[in-house]
């Protein structure tokens, strides 16, 4: 993926700094990854995997990883076998991987672990996450200003608090320029099943929805958009080959400076546990350039991204009202980490719902 | 017009489920299973993307599809109809194979851009109103789709030599009395089986999604396979229950963007659950089921000499 | 030139030997071969793969635990198979008697007694072989094959699944992730020995195999199920009802498949989450059949396919081999012994341009 690559390059800055500050290794220190998907699967994993060989050319270490690991005993085995041969750090890279790490970390005290996702820590497990909301919070905004019918489309995976947190910062970047602006969910049900993405774009096309976002990791979306003439936001990597004249945006996942950063911090025996939640300013990820807009939205967005670096912005501020009319966030407060991380409610002008949520 | 935009869509993710069904059906109707059929897709739909990536023609694409689905479909044949192997333990293994063999081809092609097969539009017939765009402006796999279906019906109950493949597939002895070369005839309703489902697969990478990702097939084949037996072997019946399928499908994705709040778990499983009441439903009609039911399905033959 | 079967009278015992043995010396000449084209050290890949993993008590435990879900639904497959009664929805029951199992352990989550196990294994059990009833049902009172009901139920377990984890089910402390509470101790199954954490599943496994076995074997149920399996119609003339059979064989192979959901749950997992099996009960449907439809052969071939897993991530690990790598393996291996398993019952005849030179005769 030559263009996830190029967009990379934006956090290369960021890695040459640690690189010039670590140039000689303080200790060996082996990184591995557990994925749960495939190293070239085009979207989450493989941003992982280029964030790893990145960390090897930054850093010079030893990496290794295990690719497509059901969540379940098989994580267990796979995490194991890595702490018991040599893996200094071993980063876990998806939340069904929650579980098994902190039970062989608890049988391996010696070894460092980092779970993507996840909400609990030990010892040795620290968690790690990036605040992808904030990206979305733009995409919102750029929706709300391009959108002509006032209707912008979401395909959702699963609802899980990190995709209704994408919901509502959506809709509410969205709103913070278009007050009556609607936003469509469909769930697809899936993370990765290209035919069923482009399914539920095409519903969401037919429904009058003329800017789209995904939370579902292939390009199918962005070339349903393309075909139908409409705009839409890359999920995960930049997806501008597969619209050229369609993507507005993409939120990329650029892990590389955590990695770099938390490896670092093994070498030089600062490593401890913490929960770790870091955002644009700390280059966890990144957007894609803004383009096919016009240049007052552009002018707009990076705004926008300017304000969240600095922390001007915070995207879910008040006043901030409930899908059911019940008042959520008042005027001037700011939701708590805590609150977004078990997010489970939409906000107004969320046209959807959450399943199964009683 | 979201009635015709919805069925453009149904149109789209039917097609591949009946190419792989219909094939699947001639397969067993000779009196093979073959439950490779997911293996098969994903292989045709890799062959099919790396060809059109290569030579820029979505129809050499299209093409590629089909010969590697109906290559890979020879290995299920040498082992089940040469070496009598088990014939479903067979179709597991091979998909297992396909979807590793595809991915580890296909690991440099993830996330290229890929060629979009161009619609043909049919003049003066796509004009009509409403029925034009939907049925004269798709596809060449759609087209074929509809011709395959037709060919097959014509040649199954309306030449001889579809005659003599029922009959392979209902007694192969006395088939083999008769002296007729049940393992050629059956090797060519595998290969067939294994070209539809090649084209399936095609169908994924250079039309539904023109793109190359692992396991695109996401379960096609699987219900490709359901397909056959809910048609109880008659290719007009793999039609309509394609088209029904792709049309549950579909359509609980528009109740959810109409804002209809049925968990999406249970719109998902409707498509399983209403193929399992037709079934019942079909089933009860014991007379229709033995006719169209290939009484040697799945047993192993060895011709005696 | 073509090759032509002959059927033996009797199964060979020798090629009964002889055949694995071939396909996995073809199995590991190929693999060399693939793996020298990767450009990776063909004899450490394969030491790696076959080896290495059977002399680490830490990795025959990790076989141990992979193999006990594919041993337990493998052995009530066998039966069915052999009556000529196709489940092929095993994956489903397993998923249905992991939720049905653990309904105690999630409602009464602070609930902790000694009955607490036997309580979720015979509720898992009784759920997977419930499940396993409705195409029993369905087949015996409205003719439908069971091969597309069962299967189509396999989407309806998961989906279910995912619903209740992601709902009724979900941990009130999780953040709304989708999991439930963890299980208390007394809910999981002890581990075997210290040395590692295989646990009882394993165990339980391989009583299931004898037992099953021991019924084919000695039993006049066994004999019924295997004349059934041959010609329905001479089921029918020794008295032997067909639809009993189809209740008696989903039963079975359902309660076994549900026992391998909640073992899988309660042993190495502790909790549900929408994925708890990597297609275990189709894995399984490959085991009966490289088990030759016996149990006790299923206990061997479940060992043996858990050790193509825990060797293909063996040499991903170490040598970097790709996944996708090893899954190609996996399918040649399956492959190869699938087609030599016709020199036990076949004398194989190569016969070159017409005329009837014997090429290889076994």
């Amino acid at each position: 993926m030559k263009s996830l690559k190029l967009a990379l390059a934006a956090s290369a800055a960021v890695i040459a700094g640690f690189a010039a500050s670590g140039a000689a290794a303080q200790e060996d220190v082996k990184a591995c990854f557990v994925y749960v998907g495939s190293a070239t699967d085009g979207g989450w994993t493989q941003a992982h995997d280029i964030a790893r060989q990145q960390l090897e050319d930054t850093l010079g270490i030893e990496t290794a990883y295990i690719e497509n690991v059901p969540e379940g005993p098989d994580a267990e085995r796979a995490i194991e076998r890595m702490a018991r041969s040599g893996c200094t750090i071993v980063f876990t890279t998806s939340f069904g991987f929650m579980e098994p790490t902190l039970k062989v970390a608890a049988k391996y005290p010696d070894v460092k672990f980092e779970h993507a996702t996840g909400y609990k820590t030990a010892d040795n497990v620290a968690t790690y996450n990036s605040r992808f909301y904030e990206g979305r919070y733009i995409s919102g905004v750029i929706a709300g200003s391009i959108s002509e019918s006032g209707i912008g489309g979401y395909i959702g995976s699963f609802p899980i608090p990190e995709v209704v947190m994408g919901i509502d910062a959506f809709q509410l970047g969205a709103q913070s320029v278009n007050p009556d602006f609607t936003t469509k969910v469909v769930w697809a049900n899936t993370w990765f099943d290209p035919g069923r993405e482009a399914d539920a774009a095409k519903a969401l096309i037919d429904q009058g929805v003329d800017v789209l976002a995904q939370h579902t990791d292939t390009t199918a979306p962005m070339q349903i958009a393309a075909e139908r003439g409409i705009k839409a936001f890359g999920q995960a990597s930049d997806m501008i080959e597969a619209g050229p004249e369609t993507q507005l945006t993409a939120i990329l996942d650029t892990w590389a400076p955590y990695y770099v950063k938390r490896v670092k911090a093994v070498q030089d025996g600062t490593w401890t546990s913490e929960q770790s939640w870091d955002g644009l300013k700390d280059g966890i990820l990144s957007m894609a350039p803004y383009t096919n807009m016009p240049d007052d939205v552009k002018a707009l967005a990076e705004e926008t991204e300017a304000k969240i670096i600095s922390g001007e912005l915070k995207p879910f501020t008040g006043p901030v009202t409930l899908q059911d009319g019940t008042p959520w966030l008042a005027e001037g407060e700011t939701a708590d980490d805590g609150t977004l991380l078990g997010l489970n409610v939409l906000v107004e002008g969320v046209d959807g719902t959450i399943p199964s949520s009683e | 017009m979201i009635v015709e935009a919805i069925l453009l869509t149904v149109i789209t993710a039917s097609t591949p489920l009946v190419l792989a069904a219909i094939g699947e059906l001639v397969c067993e109707r000779a009196g093979v299973l073959n439950l490779g059929v997911e293996g098969m897709m994903v292989m045709g739909a890799v062959g099919a993307f790396a060809t059109a990536h290569a030579t820029g023609s979505p129809y050499l694409g299209m093409l590629a599809g089909l010969a590697t689905g109906a290559v890979f479909s020879l290995l299920f044949g040498f082992l089940t109809l040469t070496l009598v192997a088990n014939q479903v333990a067979t179709g597991l293994a091979l998909t297992i194979l396909g979807q590793g063999l595809s991915a580890m081809i296909g690991e440099s092609l993830v996330g290229r851009a890929g060629i979009k097969m161009p619609a043909l539009d049919i003049p003066v017939l796509s004009d009509i109103p409403f029925i034009g765009p939907l049925l004269f402006d798709q596809d060449l796999f759609f087209y074929l789709s509809i011709a395959i279906v037709a060919g097959t019906s014509w040649f199954l109950f309306k030449t001889r030599k579809g005659l003599v493949l029922r009959a392979v597939g209902d007694s192969h002895s006395s088939a083999h009395a008769l002296g007729i070369n049940v393992i050629g005839i059956r090797y060519l309703a595998v290969m067939f089986g294994g070209a539809c489902a090649g084209l399936a697969g095609a169908q994924l990478s250079l039309v539904y999604t023109p793109q190359w990702t692992e396991n695109m097939a996401a379960g096609r084949g699987w219900i490709a396979l359901a397909l056959v037996v809910f048609a109880s072997w008659r290719p007009w019946g793999v039609l309509l229950g394609g088209y029904l399928f792709g049309a549950v499908t579909i359509g609980q994705l528009h109740a959810q963007a109409f804002g209809i709040a049925i968990p999406s778990q249970f719109l998902s499983a409707l498509p399983y659950v209403v193929t399992i009441l037709v079934l019942v439903i079909i089933s009860q009609n014991r007379r229709m089921t033995l006719i169209n039911t290939p009484a040697a399905l799945g047993k192993p033959f060895v011709p005696d000499r | 030139m073509r090759i032509e079967l002959e059927r033996r009278a009797d199964s060979s015992p020798l090629f009964s030997l002889l055949s694995p043995l071939i396909a996995f010396g073809l199995t590991v000449f190929f693999g060399a071969i693939m793996f020298a084209l990767l450009g990776k050290d063909p004899i450490e890949a394969l030491y790696r793969f076959f080896i290495e993993p059977l002399f680490d008590i830490w990795s025959l435990h990790e076989l141990m635990i992979k193999a006990a879900p594919l041993i337990m639904i493998a052995v009530g497959l066998t039966v069915c198979y052999r009556s000529n009664i196709w489940n092929i929805g095993a994956e489903g029951q397993f998923t249905v008697g992991a939720i049905v199992g653990s309904i105690v352990p999630v409602y009464f989550y602070e609930w902790s007694s000694p009955l607490l196990l036997p309580i979720m294994l015979v509720m898992g059990a009784a759920g997977g072989a419930l499940y396993a009833g409705i195409p029993a049902l369905l087949k015996n009172y409205f003719n439908t094959n069971e091969i597309l009901t069962s299967l189509m139920l396999v989407y309806v377990a998961q989906l279910f699944l995912d619903w209740l984890v992601r709902g009724a089910w979900r941990n009130p402390q999780g953040f709304n992730f989708p999991q439930t509470r963890q299980f208390v101790d007394a809910a999981m199954l002890p581990e075997m020995v210290s040395s590692g954490r295989a646990h009882y599943g394993f165990a339980i496994a391989i009583l299931a195999a004898f037992i099953v076995w021991f019924m084919m074997r000695f039993t006049l149920k066994g004999f019924e199920v295997n004349v059934i399996g041959q010609s329905q119609r001479a089921g029918r003339f020794a008295g032997f009802s067909s639809r009993k059979m189809v209740w008696f064989c989903f039963l079975l192979s359902g309660g076994l498949a549900g026992l391998a959901g909640i073992s899988e749950i309660s042993g190495a997992l502790g909790y549900l989450q929408p994925q708890i099996s990597p297609g275990y009960g189709f894995t399984a449907i490959i085991v009966a059949f490289l088990g030759r439809l016996n149990p006790l052969g299923a206990i061997v071939s479940g060992l043996v396919l858990a050790l193509t897993y825990i060797g293909g991530e063996g040499v991903q690990f170490t040598l970097g081999v790709s996944d996708k790598v090893t899954r190609v393996f996996q399918g040649m291996l399956l492959f190869f012994v699938l087609s030599c398993d016709t020199l036990i019952l076949y004398k194989v005849r190569i016969i070159f341009a017409g005329k009837s030179s014997e090429g290889k005769t076994s």
